[in-house]
């Protein structure tokens, strides 16, 4: 017997009855059943418990008839009990389930990034104007040869080509099932336009978007969905996933409904049965599995792709990135803790992992120490918002990075954390064939193609600023950074000086 | 000639062609006036059609051989010679329905302005270079291109 919910709605739709003109749009596009039309009354009226505050009624009005406004907090606000933990206690006490959410961490834990000032050239060295003169930003990814030493005797590594791109930013690993056709051919087409890669995640890639391959990142999971010796040999690179950023440790789930015809295809698994992927690899249980699984797929594909691996931002993330590289990794890719996610239980995603900030300035002081910072390029993602968290990565330390939030709201999404439902109202982490279509990837590829070109200008700029010409004389700059309000431990960690203190 | 065909692979079921159609022909061209003091809602000269999950925006075809102009038993529905547009002479016009009735494709429906009976159909807006509907279709599943002839 369904008892009384505790559960009072979050949000409240209010529509201004003066300006609505009941064409319907809201109803016919809203994902969630919060929107509804009585036609024999021709009333629109609005199921408040539905509203997740998409905001895809909001934008589709042509009469910017309609509000969503957040409700004030079901019980006394109380600054240790949130909002947050009441609603998913009661929550809890209604079903008795795992709470799951999606996107990255949304806690107010602090941003690093938010903490780094930029330095910029005055006087005594001068700045660039990137408008007159030319600025690189291009990129190569890879293995690079050993320093010239004096000694005899010759590199005999046999090396994977480097790979180039036309900024330092790339998309993240979103796979074909967790997001849709729609949403996954956008991410490729922008990639293949801008000259930088995208991540196939780890669901394979789709038949018809082999056309884009020569810009794919194929990823390689602990579930093996879509992995055939064609795929790895499509790719430009191929993607060991150990871990997310959003979920460290634990493996993923994409629930039957969302595996169609066209998922199953790609996955090569049954249509409707869910997508389990182990928490580990079940073939790696040490860094010298792991070393043959590397070494595995460097042969399958005849020493033409670069191999990456990619681990969650965890404590003792520097020493694993040692053993990646010294297992023949090309490539390093170290998610942080607001990397978002289709699906991850609440609280793994807002409690496990540490800021990328501090894992992309502790890896790279560890591979510097130990020499062999030359053998491998490393990507940081999770939770870049702007150029200027780009910038400041690459000051850390980072070669490139990968931003997969910041495509998802360039290509429509409203941040709801819903991902995980399947009802995506902006067509973009759905397979529901009425939603996907909302999505036309002309237009997302657009919307990409210009957030690319927008953040590489503001490179230009920033670089400009400092008197660099060139993205290569910024990576592991540390000297172009300053931190404001950090500690002395924070500031060790991450290798810059505080904001006052001269060179 | 330049036509609108739809790509129903983009139509999202949003009816924004059917907002857009009735407020580029209002008299206010105002989306307010037209909705609340015009009256016209449901006066949309394009219809989108819905077989859900698949929708299409349905209009005049601004056929060859138009069945409607065969049929008019006034001579009010005539085809342009010059620019090729299927459209009504209102001041001719009986509202027998004859068009109605003989429309393949349903695009043109029964009307009124001013309390006389007058089909609704597209005149591809006659005089505002790109239709009303495929500017404003906010998922570009609307297009207006000369393709060749049957396309």
């Amino acid at each position: 017997m369904p008892t009384l919910s505790l559960m009072p709605p979050e949000f409240s739709v209010l529509r201004d009855e003066n300006k609505c003109i009941k064409c319907l749009a809201c109803a016919r596009q809203c994902g969630f059943d919060a929107q509804k039309y009585d036609a024999e009354d021709d009333r629109l009226y609005t199921i408040d418990a539905n509203c997740v505050n998409c905001q895809r009624c909001v934008s589709i009005c042509p009469v910017g008839a309609l509000t969503i406004y957040k409700n004030p907090p079901p019980m006394r606000p109380n600054a240790y009990w949130s909002e947050g933990h009441l609603r998913n206690i009661i929550k809890q006490a209604e079903t008795g389930g795992v709470l799951l959410t999606g996107m990255g961490n949304d806690q107010p834990f602090p941003s690093y990034f938010d903490r780094l000032l930029l330095n910029a050239s005055q006087v005594t060295n001068p700045s660039i104007d990137p408008l007159r003169e030319p600025m690189e930003l291009r990129t190569y990814l890879g293995s690079r040869t050993e320093p010239v030493t004096l000694q005899e005797g010759q590199d005999e590594k046999t090396r994977t080509p480097l790979v180039p791109l036309e900024t330092p930013i790339m998309f993240s690993a979103m796979s074909y099932g967790s997001i849709s056709h729609e949403a996954f051919e956008s991410l490729a087409r922008a990639a293949k336009e801008f000259g930088t890669m995208f991540n196939t995640g780890e669901g394979g890639l789709p038949e018809d978007l082999y056309q884009y391959a020569d810009h794919a990142v194929v990823q390689v999971a602990s579930g093996r969905f879509g992995v055939h010796t064609g795929y790895l040999n499509a790719g430009r690179i191929i993607e060991i996933k150990i871990g997310q950023g959003a979920k460290p440790g634990i493996g993923g789930h994409l629930p039957g409904e969302k595996i169609n015809a066209a998922v199953s295809a790609t996955r090569m698994i049954p249509e409707g049965t869910d997508a389990l992927s182990p928490a580990p690899h079940h073939d790696i249980y040490s860094i010298e599995d792991l070393k043959q699984l590397v070494f595995t797929l460097k042969e399958a594909t005849r020493y033409q792709k670069p191999v990456s691996v990619k681990v969650s931002a965890v404590h003792n993330v520097a020493a694993i990135a040692s053993g990646i590289a010294r297992a023949g990794a090309d490539i390093i890719t170290v998610d942080g803790f607001r990397g978002g996610t289709g699906a991850a239980p609440t609280m793994i995603r807002d409690h496990v992992g540490i800021p990328i900030e501090l894992a992309i300035a502790a890896v790279d002081q560890r591979l510097r120490e130990e020499g062999i910072r030359n053998q491998v390029s490393l990507v940081a993602a999770g939770g870049f918002r702007s150029s200027a968290d780009v910038v400041k990565a690459i000051a850390l330390g980072a070669d490139a990075v990968y931003i997969g939030t910041a495509a998802l709201i360039a290509l429509g999404c409203h941040l709801c954390q819903k991902c995980y439902t399947g009802k995506c109202s902006w067509g973009i982490a759905t397979q529901d064939p009425y939603k996907t279509r909302r999505l036309n990837p002309e237009i997302g590829a657009e919307r990409l193609y210009n957030l690319l070109r927008g953040w590489s200008h503001e490179i230009k700029e920033m670089l400009g600023g400092m008197g660099i010409n060139s993205i290569e004389s910024l990576r592991g700059n540390r000297l172009h950074l300053r931190g404001v309000g950090l500690n002395e431990v924070e500031l060790k960690l991450l290798g810059v000086k505080h904001a006052g203190e001269a060179i | 000639m330049k036509k609108v065909y739809a790509r129903p692979a983009y139509c999202m079921n949003c009816h924004l062609c059917e907002v857009n159609c009735i407020v580029a022909h209002s008299r206010s061209h105002d989306v307010f006036r037209a909705y609340k003091r015009e009256n016209l809602r449901g006066t949309g000269r394009v219809i989108v059609e819905e077989k859900l999950p698949l929708s299409v925006a349905v209009q005049c075809r601004h056929c060859t051989d138009p069945a409607c102009v065969a049929g008019c038993i006034s001579g009010a529905m005539v085809k342009d010679p010059a620019t090729g547009i299927v459209y009504c002479q209102e001041d001719k016009c009986v509202g027998c329905w004859t068009c109605v009735a003989s429309c393949p494709f349903g695009a043109i429906r029964p009307g009124e302005k001013n309390g006389r009976p007058l089909p609704l159909k597209c005149d591809l807006c006659r005089e505002e270079g790109e239709p009303a509907c495929v500017a404003g279709c906010p998922n570009r599943a609307l297009v207006f291109e000369e393709r060749r002839a049957g396309a």
